[in-house]
């Protein structure tokens, strides 16, 4: 089966007149239907910035991609703006990591839900009121006729996700992009909500793309996590491969650095240094300055991605090296 | 909503109570006594004591408040000291032309900030938005009444395109829709709406570049909404904030440039203002401020209605 997305060699280069940010790298990676990519990275490793170039949410004239990003064969990156709002929301969607601030304040959850299935099916006021109403019940929101009438600040956390993502799924995407859509709740939220994602995306045959710092929840809901690091995938691999056996440094700094309850009064393992400044095209690996395995030639030139089993990459020299 | 608008115009009432308190006390507050300035110096006693008492200002304050404010519920201002006309009918007159002006004045002034400000907020280059910034600047700083002059010398006295003064043609009584009126209304329109362009472009330009990076127009476009689409709700969640602005704006057109209805000669609230200060023609002041005060409470009670029904965060309580 080919893949529902692919993205090759993608780089992000943002240039404001005082500066220029290189965010993306050469990332590449594929998504399947009914495939869930968890993008596990720290704050500014670039893994939003993936995922909003997939649909080009990046202002234009500031931003600079090359590469690839094809879904169902068709590239985006060079599509004409009117075919791009078509397909925004139709056959992509997202979901954002503030409800609250990702809803317009002054227009009725139900006003905003049936707008997105009127731009995109043509369907009359009415209809479109009906599909709104049909899909807060399919997101499990209590009493939807009277939360059609309700605007964003008079519902919780979480029913406004879950309102998000009935708006984002009004259209039947194929592939439904998620910016941490789980940070911003209660721990209990969280949970509700991720499984709310999980069940339909089995349900509708939907390929994901979950971007989140938190490796708990990557682990959760993922099929395959990639691990990014300075604009860079560092690691690609199953979740079980990551769980048992993660080969980047990076990633199992990340893994170590997880709470379980068997560590009680073990020191919590941290990996020192911050990431590095995005102003220039890295010349050696990124991680090399915080890496306790660095080598000379970790800095000599930046690592290639390379294979270390069944669909298992990582960007390291010492990939093949015993954990 | 319609409770809201009722319980805020109840809320009015001892406002209104408070601005009746000040305006009548305005005759007492202004230096010396209110006869003097209608009788000559040397005016015998007998005729001093016998206007006192026709204006009623023999009696304690109190009575003369009640009175007054008795009289004044009717609609009977008074007769004005300097005219002898009664003071409702100079107010009414000045008013509407006031508003006329005041009217064909925010219109400009409005359309062109709204217009102005979304473009300098969308601006995707530096200029544009420099440019804009710049004529909203010059908008705030240029003193009104000498752009007045300048434009009557360069229009009128230069070019001879268009009347400097007056309301409309000479003899003409009241104003009309028709070509010499409005020829008259475009230098004061012109001069009078510099501020609030100024202003207004500011505040749009301000209001709208913050709703532009708030996440909800991203999610807008991760919708396939286009530009056109987008911006209406950029509007709707600018409108709350720019109408406070305006709302103020236009109260201070309403209460009529004294400055600009001077250079002009337009017989507005202000003009009238200004001549019934230099003949201490206290029933016109009264009269006028306290129209203009109703009003201005009415125009914020306004804004504010309209204000909750676009924004439903702002609660209604």
């Amino acid at each position: 089966m080919s893949a529902l997305l692919e993205v090759r060699d993608l780089d992000v280069t943002f240039m404001t007149p005082d500066r220029t940010v290189h965010a993306v790298n050469g990332v590449s990676f594929d998504v399947k239907r009914g495939e869930t990519l968890g993008i596990l990275g720290e704050s500014g490793s670039g893994k939003s910035v993936t995922l909003r170039s997939i649909l080009r949410l990046h202002p234009e004239h500031r931003t600079r991609w090359s590469g690839s990003i094809k879904l169902e064969g068709v590239e985006i990156l060079t599509m004409d703006r009117r075919t791009l709002n078509d397909l925004r929301g139709q056959k992509i969607a997202m979901i954002f990591q503030e409800p609250a601030t990702a809803f317009d304040p002054v227009f009725t959850i139900g006003h905003q839900i049936a707008e997105t299935v009127r731009r995109h099916t043509g369907k009359s006021e009415s209809d479109a009121l009906k599909r709104a109403r049909e899909l807060l019940e399919m997101v499990r929101i209590p009493s939807p006729a009277q939360r059609l009438k309700a605007y964003p600040h008079e519902m919780s956390g979480g029913m406004r996700q879950r309102a998000m993502i009935a708006l984002a799924l009004s259209c039947n995407p194929s592939l439904l992009l998620a910016d941490e859509p789980t940070t911003a709740l209660d721990a209990t939220v969280q949970i509700q909500v991720l499984l709310l994602i999980r069940e339909l995306q089995r349900e509708l045959d939907l390929g994901v793309i979950f971007v989140t710092h938190d490796i708990g929840v990557a682990v959760e809901v993922s099929d395959r996590i990639g691990v990014m690091y300075a604009g860079k995938l560092v690691e690609l691999a199953s979740v079980e491969q990551m769980v048992d056996a993660p080969r980047h440094p990076y990633s199992r700094g990340l893994l170590a650095s997880t709470v379980q309850g068997s560590m009680r009064g073990q020191r919590l393992e941290a990996i020192p240094g911050a990431p590095p400044d995005l102003g220039e095209v890295p010349t050696a690996c990124s991680f090399a300055p915080r890496c306790k395995f660095a080598e000379p030639q970790c800095v000599s030139a930046p690592p290639t991605l390379g294979s270390v089993g069944d669909s298992h990459l990582v960007r390291c020299v010492r990939a093949e090296a015993p954990a | 909503m319609l409770l809201y608008a009722l319980r805020r115009l109840i809320y009015l009432v001892p406002v209104a109570f408070g601005v009746s308190l000040l305006v009548f006390a305005l005759v007492h507050l202004a230096p010396g006594d209110p006869i003097s300035a209608i009788v000559p110096p040397d005016a015998p006693q007998e005729v001093v004591d016998k206007l006192k008492e026709y204006y009623g200002f023999d009696k304690p304050l109190p009575v003369q408040y009640l009175r007054w404010l008795a009289v004044t519920l009717t609609g009977d201002f008074g007769t004005s000291i300097g005219t002898g006309r009664p003071v409702a009918t100079e107010v009414a007159s000045a008013f509407g032309n006031t508003i006329i002006l005041a009217i064909s004045a925010t219109t400009l002034a409005f359309s062109l900030a709204i217009f102005l400000g979304t473009a300098a907020a969308y601006a995707k280059t530096r200029i544009v938005d420099r440019l804009v910034t710049l004529i909203s600047l010059v908008g705030v700083s240029v003193p009104h009444f000498w752009l007045a002059i300048v434009l009557v010398i360069i229009f009128s006295v230069e070019l001879g395109m268009l009347p400097p003064m007056g309301l409309g043609p000479e003899n003409a009584t009241g104003w009309r829709l028709d070509w010499p009126h409005i020829q008259h209304m475009i230098l004061p329109t012109i001069a009078l709406s510099v501020i609030p362009l100024g202003v207004m472009t500011r505040t749009v330009r301000a209001t709208i570049k913050d709703i532009l990076n708030a996440e909800f127009v991203t999610a807008l476009q991760a919708k396939g909404m286009n530009d056109r689409q987008i911006l209406f709700h950029v509007l709707k969640n600018a409108a709350p904030t720019c109408l406070a602005v305006m709302g103020l704006q236009a109260g201070n057109l309403i209460g009529g440039s004294i400055l600009i209805e001077t250079v002009f000669a337009w017989p507005g609230t202000g003009f009238l203002l200004n001549s019934a200060i230099f003949r201490r023609d206290l029933p016109i002041l009264q009269g006028t401020t306290l129209v203009l005060a109703f009003f201005f409470m009415m125009l914020n009670l306004t804004v504010d209605v309209i204000q909750t029904m676009v924004d439903p965060r702002i609660k209604r309580g």
